[in-house]
């Protein structure tokens, strides 16, 4: 492929070929090359780092906008990887044009979050071009925590762990594509957009092994980056998944796959079974963990699988999303 | 794609009709079934009502939704 | 949950007949690319005896759609002043040399829509462009693009077309009960393609070449109860055509949609990929639309497209091999980089068998 495609973006495997083939190729060192959420640096406190950019359209949809977004992806990032997030940067790219309105709307929800999330914008930086040189407005957030004693990631998984995510599965795609021009239909589904890191301050035991959050390529496409990164099996059961009717609705509507969807407030989190439900039984009391559930467990199977159990007893291959999820029609 | 999931006709307007599929509204042609009414259960296909599903049958599927929807919103 | 339980225990009433009268071997195809779909998404081969032999038929009209027919599409989709409308799933198929996702990546005006409705909004707020909407589907979607031509000409778009590869079932049924390499035994009929020409226009395959067949819908249960129906038409020594899908199917199909789909288009002989030219298997657009019909509009030139060597998709559409005979099978094709049409398509029965079973599950 000689030129950028949408597919790149998708956080599919495309996009994991190009960070493969582009950016570990020329950037790779000891701190990239561990390919996690966020990195931990080393000083006299050991700080953990992550970075996300954020370009949606709509700006603003139901559950939220993009400045809450660029809060709660980057907060998320830092909580999924263990550590207590403190600070944050905020770049913004503003298309001219742009209604100070709508920017103050915005700027607004960032404060908001970041005051739910317990954490504060520390510097930023805008930058304006030409109306056409972007769409209306794109943000970054480069976000700083301390680490804690948690240790998580994919290294720790084992065969025999549980599976668990902390709510419905689908919720924010579904929000979004609802206002996605040519595809307008009304849906009762809010965009679950929220920070987790009040959350996981609950639910976390030592026994907790591992944290992500599934946003593009959805949990689909997470559980196959950590059954490769951890070298193991995993296998999920369809009937466990939590999934709101409307958002089931809305994807035989379109011919998605929820597994596929993204999630902007929900993290899977992968435990050890003698504490998998008392983690369970603390998201269940937290608001955002209400509709938790245990969807599936580690395997000793073959390295990177996924498999699901549909209710009928088969087994299916559960694959990493290829290419940008498209609504089908014919 | 052949897409299975019954769409409730909730209002119609000539040959537009509003349809509601699990709680997601979205309005559709029904060119191709001129003969339908307000409360029919329908299939659509690429924006089109293309065909006027069994009353009996579709009522039971959205039964058992609406019970589903209603566990998660009553927790 | 209760609708689960309910669900397994119909499942298993029909798993166990369907072993009780599956002694011998029986080759059912599925002639439908939403079944082929639901079947691996569903596993439902982990709950078939072995001598149930489910075979992927050429009923995914991105799959059958001819190099030719692409080369066609992306040579006006090139064009300036153009802007191509289509489903989703035609955007990285790969023609001769490049494919829709690459000419839009390089500046060309492709838009995916979801309906003809949108493709038809498309040209009212373009006035200045010419929109082309790719036609491609069987008689479930042709209805809908028939209706858009209708409204065109009623509400006198000018700049709207439609490139008409369409293709109709009865044919290409016919040709696979005649094939003699074809070894099938009796069809799962689509449900949706039924749903709109009812079941008299596939009533020969059961009458005169003994094929029978259930018209199917797509549940996993509805496919274990059609299989279950087909097994009691062989113990029974019957050959029909029966309605399984009798929630939505009628037998005499939906008339107001054949009729809007015959004053629109007419039959026309059409080349599927892997199988070659059926006779009067497509459907062209009639002379009193020519003027939405993107083929006369765009005096098209006809392409003759080499098949991509290597590539058995013609025999995966045959139901000759299983996807995962073929050598090029996720090894050279994927579905990010796709030799055929089948691998492509989310209905191609190889991407429902890379997506899902990849071979590694048995």
């Amino acid at each position: 492929m000689e030129r950028i495609m949408m597919a790149h973006g998708s956080g599919g495997r495309v996009s994991h070929e190009l960070i493969q083939a582009l950016f570990q190729k020329h950037l790779g060192n000891m701190y990239l090359d561990q390919m996690n959420d966020a990195t931990v640096l080393p000083g006299n406190d050991n700080i953990a780092v992550t970075t996300d950019s954020f370009v949606i359209s709509p700006l603003f949809f139901r559950g939220g906008n993009i400045g809450k977004l660029a809060v709660c992806g980057t907060v998320n990032d830092l909580a999924v990887s263990g550590a207590i997030p403190q600070f944050l940067t905020l770049a913004l790219i503003l298309e001219e044009g742009l209604p100070i309105r709508d920017l103050e709307e915005i700027i607004e929800s960032v404060a908001q979050t970041a005051d739910q999330a317990g954490v504060k914008v520390v510097c930023g930086d805008t930058k304006v071009v030409e109306r056409g040189n972007a769409d209306k407005i794109f943000i970054n957030t480069t976000g700083i925590g301390y680490i804690t004693n948690r240790l998580v990631g994919p290294k720790y998984i084992q065969p025999g762990d549980e599976i668990l995510i902390t709510g419905t599965i689908g919720d924010h795609g579904i929000a979004i594509l609802s206002e996605r021009e040519g595809l307008e239909f009304q849906t009762p589904v809010l965009s679950d957009c929220a920070p987790l890191n009040r959350l996981i301050d609950d639910f976390y035991l030592p026994g907790v092994k591992c944290m992500r959050d599934p946003t593009r390529g959805g949990v689909a496409t997470t559980l196959n980056e950590l059954a490769q990164q951890a070298g193991v099996s995993m296998i999920l059961e369809e009937e466990k998944l939590p999934l709101l009717p409307s958002v089931q609705g809305a994807c035989g509507m379109l011919g998605l796959e929820p597994l596929y969807l993204a999630n902007e407030g929900k993290a899977l989190v992968i435990a050890a079974a003698e504490v998998a439900e008392e983690v369970l039984s603390k998201m269940k009391e937290h608001p955002l963990g209400r509709f938790a559930a245990k969807i599936g467990r580690v395997e000793d199977g073959k390295p990177g699988l996924v498999l699901l159990d549909t209710p009928l007893g088969g087994k299916r291959i559960v694959g990493m999303l290829e290419g940008e999820h498209l609504p089908r029609i014919c | 794609m052949c897409l299975a999931i019954p769409a409730k006709v909730i209002s119609m307007d000539g040959s537009i009709a509003k349809v509601d599929m699990m709680g997601n509204e979205r309005i559709v042609s029904i060119d191709l079934v001129p003969e339908v009414q307000i409360g029919e259960f329908v299939l659509i296909h690429a924006g089109f009502a293309i065909e006027i599903i069994d009353d009996e049958i579709a009522q039971e599927t959205e039964k058992l939704w609406l019970e589903v929807a209603d566990s998660y919103e009553e927790e | 949950m209760k609708k689960n339980e309910e669900l397994r225990a119909k499942a298993d009433a029909y798993r166990a007949e369907i072993q009780d009268l599956a002694q011998r071997p029986y080759n059912i195809m599925e002639v439908c690319g939403t079944h082929t779909v639901a079947i691996a998404k569903n596993a439902l081969r982990d709950l078939l005896p072995d001598t149930i032999h489910l075979i992927s038929g050429p009923g995914c009209p991105v799959c059958v759609t001819d190099n030719s027919d692409i080369d066609r599409f992306l040579y006006l989709a090139a064009q300036p002043n153009v802007i191509t409308a289509t489903f989703g799933d035609m955007i990285r198929v790969p023609g001769t040399k490049k494919d829709l996702q690459t000419l839009r990546a390089e500046g060309a005006d492709v838009r995916i829509v979801y309906s003809t409705q949108d493709a038809l909004e498309l040209a009212r707020h373009n006035p200045g462009k010419e929109v082309v909407f790719l036609g491609i589907g069987f008689e479930t979607t042709v209805p809908t693009v028939a209706v858009s031509i209708k409204t065109a000409q009623k509400e006198n778009i000018a700049n709207y077309s439609v490139l008409s590869m369409h293709k109709v079932v009865p044919p290409v049924l016919r040709f696979l009960a005649e094939d003699k390499e074809i070894m099938v035994d009796a069809f799962l009929d689509p449900g949706h393609v039924c749903a709109v020409i009812g079941i008299e226009p596939i009533k020969f395959m059961a009458e005169k070449y003994g094929k029978p067949g259930v018209v199917t819908g797509f549940e996993a249960l509805d496919i274990l109860e059609a299989i279950a129906m087909l097994l009691r038409q062989r113990k029974e020594g019957r050959s029909e055509i029966e309605i399984q899908y009798n929630r939505v199917v009628k037998a005499k199909g939906n008339p107001h949609a054949q009729l809007i789909m015959n004053q629109v288009f007419e039959p026309v002989d059409a080349s599927w990929r892997g199988i070659g030219l059926i006779s009067q298997s497509g459907l062209g657009i009639r002379e009193e639309y020519s003027q939405w019909d993107a083929i006369r509009k765009f005096s098209l030139p006809v392409f003759h497209s080499k098949e991509t060597p290597g590539c058995r998709c013609g025999d995966v559409l045959k139901g000759l091999i299983y996807p995962t005979q073929c050598p090029l099978f996720a090894k050279h094709c994927t579905p990010m980089k796709p030799v055929g049409p089948c691998m492509v398509s989310s209905e191609g029965s190889c991407a429902a068998y890379y997506r899902y079973l990849q071979g590694s599950v048995k």
